[in-house]
């Protein structure tokens, strides 16, 4: 077993004290518990209501009920739910993303008098929280008839993704050297040609971890997206499993389902990005 | 050296479409805000001026009772700083001295920041179900029938049964902060601490952990701002239940709001929350620079 190993000491040779022994089963167990919820979650959705509820709680499934999965798929709306979710991440990441790269353009790469007053004034948007806009945000949408609509959730999202995404941009555009833009200046090129031809695409790197950034943000975003749209045609996959698990309360099987069909996508992507998912958040953090 | 150009016109384009969402969406909507919160309005009809007569009510109204929730929420803020926080550094440290499998721990504690709310909300809904749930099935397999409860039903255990999932789902975040900030230490800070004969603990309390301490202050703003603003896993568990003793000032806003159209009070705690917010987190500033000076 892989677990046993942890139980001797890095160099192979002597034994752990107590007190290191009583690290690893702190460590341990902590893993155990941060893993169980997902773990659970993941055997339940196979497992048929005899075993959910009594026979075999928490072992790995006996037989294995793939049905619960097409029963998720086709009793709620779980594929339109989804699409939802990446037309509006999708969208919103590429609004973030221009906005951000333009504005830290501005502010650091051309001279003016207020560009650092104007860098602490979007700064601001870091501590701002969505509870300030949403009353007036939700009556004016619904006077633009724009409530129950993709824009109703992109726009304001773009919004409050962007104080992160120009900090994350100011970071990585101090890394692209200003010789390039001399250079590229004494060849005949001119502010926008600079920026379309030398600095965006450098700006690749900033491109991915924006990008990881705003998508975990609006992907598990649920009060602008409860209350910004109610057709359930529109609805993300948040508010959809919600309302998913209120109409099946007694079958665990296919709501297990469809709670991991929402959960995968995002394991799926930090196992092969776990470092780059970790380092945006860090990114975010340690410079705010 | 100057840079060759400045042209004004070219400044604002580039400027013109953060400046709309950042203007848009959230500067006028908090002053808007704050002008609806001083108006008694239904979201029909246009607002009525009434003065600070909707704070007045916010704080002697009875069947609102924003105290309550307040008090939830700062007891919320208090184990996030007293518990989730110690533990996350704690965690840090050790995973900062050369574990074996320091990356896979690393990552299976920040896994939970990642799963949707709604997600984890619903997982522990199920083990907490009084019936079926994973927790009262342990129990009782371990003949501590009595212990079993109606997890979130109870009024006297609702509120600690709806905190321990808030503070599971984040103790990988500030973990990953300040397991960050430990790894930027300079090394020979600690080898000469060790060369002095420093004991593992004297070098974690007189070097590391002066030198996060710019991490810790805003591990410390987010989990007090955070535990203000709580809605999510709240939402889902208990929406403010059962008779209201799990209620948080958002879940009282979002109610106020969509169940009973009162805008103007709806506005009032959302202003009320912003002013909070931004006094703690000065007040917390304030508290880590005198330490410093010291």
């Amino acid at each position: 077993m892989s677990k046993n190993k942890a139980y001797i000491a890095p160099d192979g040779k002597r034994p752990l004290t107590a007190r290191q022994t009583f690290v690893y089963a702190v460590l341990i167990l902590w893993a155990a518990i941060s893993l169980f919820p997902v773990y659970w979650m993941l055997t339940f959705s196979l497992k048929n209501n005899a075993e959910i509820f009594g026979e075999n709680v928490i072992g790995l499934p006996k037989y294995w009920v793939w049905e619960n999965y097409s029963r998720a798929l086709h009793t709620g709306d779980m594929p339109r739910y989804f699409l939802n979710s990446v037309i509006v991440a999708v969208s919103t990441i590429l609004i973030t993303l221009t906005a951000s790269v333009m504005a830290t353009y501005a502010m650091t790469r051309l001279q003016w008098k207020g560009s650092k007053t104007m860098n602490k004034f979007f700064m601001l948007g870091l501590t701002i929280p969505i509870h300030a806009s949403i009353v007036p945000l939700y009556t004016t949408l619904s006077r633009l008839k724009m409530l129950n609509s993709y824009w109703a959730l992109i726009i304001p999202y773009s919004a409050f993704s962007l104080a992160m995404g120009i900090l994350i941009c100011i970071g990585f555009m101090g890394d692209i050297p200003y010789d390039l833009d001399e250079a590229a200046f004494i060849d005949g090129c001119g502010v926008w040609g600079i920026f379309l031809r030398i600095i965006a695409p450098l700006m690749t790197p900033a491109v991915a971890t924006v990008g990881i950034y705003t998508f975990l943000q609006c992907w598990n975003e649920l009060m602008f997206a409860n209350v910004f749209i109610s057709k359930d045609a529109l609805k993300t996959l948040p508010v959809g499993v919600q309302a998913l698990s209120g109409q099946y309360t007694t079958d665990w099987g296919p709501i297990g389902a469809a709670l991991s069909l929402a959960t995968i996508p995002t394991l799926i992507v930090y196992v092969f990005l776990s470092k780059r998912i970790q380092d945006s958040f860090i990114a975010g953090a340690v410079k705010g | 050296m100057k840079r060759p150009f400045s042209y004004k016109l070219n400044i604002f384009l580039f400027l013109l479409p953060a400046l709309i969402l950042f203007i848009g969406v959230l500067i006028a909507p908090i002053i808007l805000s704050g002008y609806y919160s001083l108006t008694e309005w239904n979201g029909l009809k246009t607002p009525v001026f009434i003065g600070l007569a909707n704070y007045r009510e916010l704080f002697t109204s009875r069947s609102i009772n924003i105290m309550r929730a307040l008090k939830n929420a700062m007891l919320l803020a208090l184990l996030s700083t007293c518990i989730q926080l110690p533990f996350a550094l704690w965690l840090a440290l050790k995973l900062s001295k050369h574990v074996k499998g320091e990356r896979a721990y690393l990552s299976i504690y920040f896994m939970p920041v990642l799963i949707s709310t709604v997600v984890i909300g619903q997982l522990w809904l199920k083990i907490y179900n009084p019936d079926y749930g994973v927790l009262n099935l342990c129990l009782r397999g371990m003949g501590l029938d009595n212990l079993a409860q109606i997890w979130l039903g109870n009024k006297k255990t609702a509120l600690w049964a709806a905190f321990v999932p808030i503070l599971w789902q984040y103790v990988g975040y500030h973990m990953l902060l300040m397991y960050a900030g430990i790894k930027g230490v300079p090394p020979e800070l600690n080898e000469a601490a060790m060369l002095d004969g420093c004991t593992e603990s004297q070098v974690n309390r007189y070097i590391i952990i002066p030198y996060i301490k710019p991490i810790l202050r805003v591990s410390v703003i987010f989990a007090v701002t955070g535990s203000l603003k709580s809605f999510d896993l709240i939402y889902v568990l208990t929406n403010g239940g059962p008779n209201h003793a799990t209620e948080v000032p958002s879940t009282l806003m979002i109610n106020l709001l969509f169940l009973r159209n009162r805008y103007g009070m709806g506005s009032t705690i959302a202003v009320m929350l912003i002013v909070l917010c931004f006094a703690f987190a000065i007040l917390i500033n304030m508290i880590f620079k005198e330490e410093k000076g010291r």
